[in-house]
């Protein structure tokens, strides 16, 4: 198994030598987008109103978090079923997002635009909402925060893992 | 006729969700260390020793198991006997459950009008609770957070009685190859058979209130729930869908009678974060 270390902002080098299977280690700034979040983006590139971040070269985590307490930046926060995004993620590849965070299977669709854009799935261990938190450095709440759980956060994460998806 | 004080009721209904959320039941811990112990795959081996990592950092009391602390399902046996005072019970149930989501940093994962506005009700209720009333004068009612996303994995069948133990098992091990890494492997297997549409579905999802290590008291169905078991974890999805034979930690079957022309199945997909808690009163 090789681990292939990320640092962001991801370039098309560090992405190059990417494999199913591989362990990958991230570590820099990464968003958290689920259901909801992606409904309000694609609504947004529709209208061309502001989006929450700037999609090129970006990653996104598929997760919506557990309040905060205190002391912590962040709760829980493991990634969900990514399966539920695939009707809008064709869309943010053709806009530049590169790696994409969450757990389960994705449509033929999804494989071929991440083919198609040189882009990668990474997947996510769920239910390790815990120790995720543990590598998670900061947290910052970027865009609509009536979604909840499922507004958009800015996390700077140090060595979060993923693998490589099998279907890549 | 006995006496139960809801205020009572409430205050260990709240305590058990959040206990829940944070402490996984020790049968579930050894499940998980015994299989890192077992796991062929060098990537499923990870992921399992990762997992164990897990249930130590929540067990600490800062973060949740899983970000999904899921719906609040209850399970509430009445004995007939029973007076409630102080309250009502359904009520009650549910402020415990508002209280425990809020002071347990748990998430709100429940919207109202579920096809059209989907608006978060921002306190985890209304819960989903089953009562049934039994002999006697105890209370039992057991908690079980319930996660969406290995929830979205379950399916239910209406087989022909003819489909037998062969089609029973085809279904559950086609249901389980189709479904792959979704409901977060290694799972548990809750199936219900027999009674009709609905009362099977609720026999998966009691079925799921079983530790790990218990054997079913039927030998024929401990023997089917063993044969499912071993060919669940030989396709190979292994933890996460990443490979490996670790895909799943237990198969429970619960059956009960159902009309001369049906077999209805149901299958409650659980992840790893198995959690429930009982009380007793």
């Amino acid at each position: 198994m090789k681990t292939i270390h990320i640092n962001t902002p991801v370039n098309q080098n560090q992405l190059k030598d990417l494999q199913a299977g591989d362990k990958v280690l991230i570590s820099g700034t990464i968003y958290t987008a689920r259901d909801a979040a992606h409904k309000r983006i694609i609504h947004a590139l529709e209208n061309n109103n502001p989006l929450p971040f700037d999609l090129t070269n970006q990653i996104i985590y598929y997760c919506g978090p557990t309040p905060a307490r205190e002391e912590f930046p962040i709760g829980s926060a493991g990634p969900t079923t990514s399966t539920r995004m695939d009707e809008y993620t064709p869309t943010l590849l053709d806009k530049g997002v590169k790696l994409l965070i969450g757990k389960g299977e994705r449509s033929e669709q999804v494989i071929a635009s991440l083919r198609k854009n040189n882009a990668y799935y990474l997947i996510a261990i769920g239910g390790a909402g815990a120790y995720y938190a543990s590598t998670i450095l900061s947290s910052k709440l970027i865009a609509w925060p009536d979604l909840g759980a499922e507004a958009v956060y800015q996390l700077e994460v140090k060595d979060f893992i993923c693998f490589v998806s099998n279907q890549m | 006729m006995r006496d139960i004080d809801l205020r009572q009721v409430k205050e260990l209904v709240k305590k058990a969700f959040i206990e829940a959320n944070y402490h996984l039941n020790h049968d579930v811990r050894d499940a998980l260390d015994k299989a890192c112990l077992s796991e062929s795959n060098p990537k499923g081996k990870e992921v399992l020793q990762i997992l164990t990592e897990n249930y130590k950092i929540a067990d600490e009391g800062n973060f949740p198991l899983c970000q999904d602390t899921g719906v609040a399902v209850i399970f509430c046996e009445i004995g007939q006997d029973i007076h409630f005072t102080n309250g009502d019970l359904n009520e009650t149930l549910n402020n415990a459950v508002a209280e425990a989501y809020d002071s347990g940093f748990l998430r709100k994962s429940i919207v109202e009008s579920p096809l059209y506005q989907r608006i978060n009700t921002r306190n985890n209720t209304p819960a989903i609770i089953h009562y049934e009333i039994k002999s006697g004068d105890c209370l039992n009612i057991t908690v079980m957070p319930k996660g969406g996303g290995s929830e979205n994995m379950s399916c239910l069948a209406m087989l022909k009685p003819s489909d037998g133990e062969e089609g029973l098992i085809n279904l559950v091990v086609n249901h389980i190859r189709q479904i792959k890494g979704n409901p977060c492997p290694p799972i548990i297997v809750g199936i219900g058979i027999g009674g009709n549409f609905e009362t099977s579905a609720l026999l998966a999802k009691k079925s799921l209130i079983t530790e790990i290590d218990s054997v079913n008291p039927d030998p024929i169905l401990a023997e089917l729930e063993q044969k499912l078991m071993n060919l669940i974890n030989e396709t190979g999805i292994g933890p996460m869908g990443l490979g490996g034979n670790t895909t799943c930690l237990k198969v429970s079957i619960l059956t009960k009678p159902c009309h001369i022309a049906s077999l209805p199945v149901a299958i409650n997909i659980e992840c790893h974060a198995h959690r429930f808690k009982k009380i007793s009163f």
